[in-house]
């Protein structure tokens, strides 16, 4: 019983300091694909945010599964980044067709982001990240999701910021990406101001 | 070695097994049985759902321009969906005016058929069809022009006004590896329903003029579908001034054909702007034209005779013959085709001679 609290315990202080500390979108770089390019709204941002927290725990889950259960007692762990791609992909298509076809309000606001994170290199990141780590089943939970919420935390600021700098003059050579890249590096220089919150 | 082969057998099953998750789950899940689609409130299909509602109007022969093939960027395909269409996209947003939105347009590209359905199409959308041809004669207009006659295979016959456009089907070729479409005026008589004739003007590295100039031969089979277009003649008695340069000319031919068809009395200045003189074409059969059609007159203007060039027509820019030739439009209704760049300057200049906006009909090539 101890044991499982003190889990329970780790899995939530993995969740804050994937949120806060160890941000995937903001220390490791990974998912800048969709973060540049879909964060001109903060609405869109929330909606593409939310489906990532969704896939990013469902697939550390699944994945943690996959590799416990099968790769491990195979011996083919090193065939864990083609396993994990392939379940990532199937899972994303799998929900988006459930959602298409029984929740067509909720599709309209999360469905029409999901083929676009299929590929997202930060899902598959949180799910290698959690093999390297040698997480277990609970903790996996909790960093899926807080990897996922760090996203969506990160993507919703930058979508706030871009929105109000629509209105700003920002020199000719430094429209769109370039600007976001800049704002995404100081963003990231604040979120190092976490570090040593969780130790 | 029996390893290697287990690994990669269990790997492949776990992959097969997915894949055949998500084909169950397409063939029960996805699966939202027949749907119907109403047509302006008189015209019902019966359609598979679960498509877009772009390719599902494509397979019946329903063709909605679209220009980037239903990726969801050109924005072209919009369609007024008056129920059944689920709220606006994000996707769509940034293509819909204000008032589109009010007023129900949609990308029918991005519009899913998930149940029954009622849009609204412009009428001669309707008559649309999708025509195979043999291309039966290509005439040399001038160095960079050139004349290309399609027979009309299945169906035989198209009817059409004077002034609109096909889409031409330019399949993959060696140097293009997709399919595309592409808009050109039709230059042949209305009257002539079992051929067309196409007047097209070499693009320097343009897929499809690359592929009619050196890759299509007499007697090949083509593919195009039309027509479209609102670019046609008014019905009015009003005088009118046609202004074209290059390939612009083809659907002043048509124009023309249908005017002398019908005995037209109207009285027509039509100017036809060339850098130099070998750009000029057709100068015989606007002769024709001209004796034919009691007021109607052709005025060639050359911008910069080259070298050696004889010619004693007009010089300078078309723009300025027009301000030469008139000091007062306002009673005139204008015709333009070509470049933009031409269309802007004349609309500029047509303005400022009096000619109400709201006569002034062009069709850019964009």
């Amino acid at each position: 019983m101890n044991s499982a609290g003190s889990e329970i315990w780790l899995a939530v202080v993995t969740c804050f300091a994937a949120v806060f500390t160890n941000n995937i979108l903001l220390t490791t770089f990974l998912g800048m694909c969709p973060f540049t390019s879909v964060s001109r709204e903060v609405k869109t941002a929330a909606g593409l945010g939310a489906a990532v927290v969704f896939v990013m725990t469902c697939t550390t889950v699944l994945n943690w599964l996959a590799y416990r259960y099968v790769l491990v007692p195979l011996q083919l762990e090193f065939f864990r980044y083609i396993l994990f791609i392939i379940i990532i992909a199937a899972f994303v298509q799998f929900v988006e067709m459930v959602i298409d076809r029984y929740l067509p309000r909720l599709y309209y606001n999360l469905g029409i982001f999901l083929p676009l994170i299929t590929v997202n290199c930060a899902i598959l990141g949180a799910s290698l990240f959690m093999v390297i780590r040698n997480y277990s089943f609970i903790v996996t939970i909790g960093y899926g999701f807080g990897s996922g919420a760090g996203w969506f935390l990160a993507i919703l600021a930058m979508a706030g910021i871009r929105q109000r700098l629509s209105e700003a003059r920002v020199p000719a050579g430094l429209r769109g990406p370039g600007i976001t890249l800049i704002i995404a590096g100081i963003m990231a220089l604040a979120f190092i101001g976490f570090t040593g919150v969780l130790n | 070695m029996l390893e290697f082969f287990l690994t990669i057998l269990i790997i492949s099953s776990i992959a097969a097994g997915l894949a055949l998750l998500l084909v169950l789950c397409q063939r029960y899940i996805v699966n939202y049985g027949l749907c119907r689609i109403v047509i302006n409130e008189e015209k019902e299909l019966a359609v598979e759902g679960g498509k877009p509602l772009l390719s599902i109007l494509r397979d019946r022969k329903i063709f909605i321009p679209s220009a980037c093939g239903g990726r969801g960027t050109c924005g072209v395909c919009k369609v007024k969906v008056l129920q059944g269409g689920g709220p606006i996209l994000p996707t769509e947003t940034p293509f819909l005016t204000k008032q589109e939105q009010t007023d129900r347009v949609r990308l029918s590209c991005q519009v899913k058929v998930r149940s029954d359905i009622r849009i609204e199409l412009p009428r001669q959308l309707l008559s649309v069809q999708e025509f195979v041809c043999i291309c039966s004669q290509i005439e040399d207009l001038t160095y960079d022009m050139k004349r290309f006659r399609f027979e009309l295979k299945s169906p035989q016959t198209i009817e059409f006004t004077a002034g609109q456009y096909v889409q031409l089907l330019c399949p993959r070729y060696k140097g293009s590896s997709e399919e595309v479409y592409r808009a050109y005026s039709i230059a042949s008589d209305p009257q002539q329903k079992t051929q067309i004739d196409l007047i097209i003007r070499r693009v320097p590295n343009g897929i499809c003029t690359t592929w009619c100039f050196d890759v299509l031969r007499e007697g090949d089979p083509v593919q195009l579908n039309g027509p479209y277009g609102e670019f046609c003649l008014s019905r009015t008695d009003a005088p009118a001034v046609f202004i074209a340069g290059g390939s612009g000319m083809a659907p002043f031919v048509s124009i023309l054909h249908s005017m002398r068809n019908a005995r037209c009395r109207r009285s027509v200045h039509y100017f036809f702007g060339g850098n130099t003189v070998r750009d000029l074409c057709l100068l015989e059969q606007m002769k024709e034209f001209e004796h034919d059609l009691e007021h109607f007159s052709f005025i060639p203007v050359v911008a910069k005779p080259a070298e050696g060039e004889n010619w004693d027509g007009q010089t300078g820019l078309v723009t300025h013959a027009v301000q030469r030739s008139f000091k007062d439009l306002s009673t005139y209704e204008g015709y333009l085709c070509g470049s933009p760049g031409m269309i802007d300057a004349s609309i500029k200049v047509l303005t400022e001679l009096g000619m109400p906006a709201d006569k002034i009909y062009y069709d850019k090539f964009a």
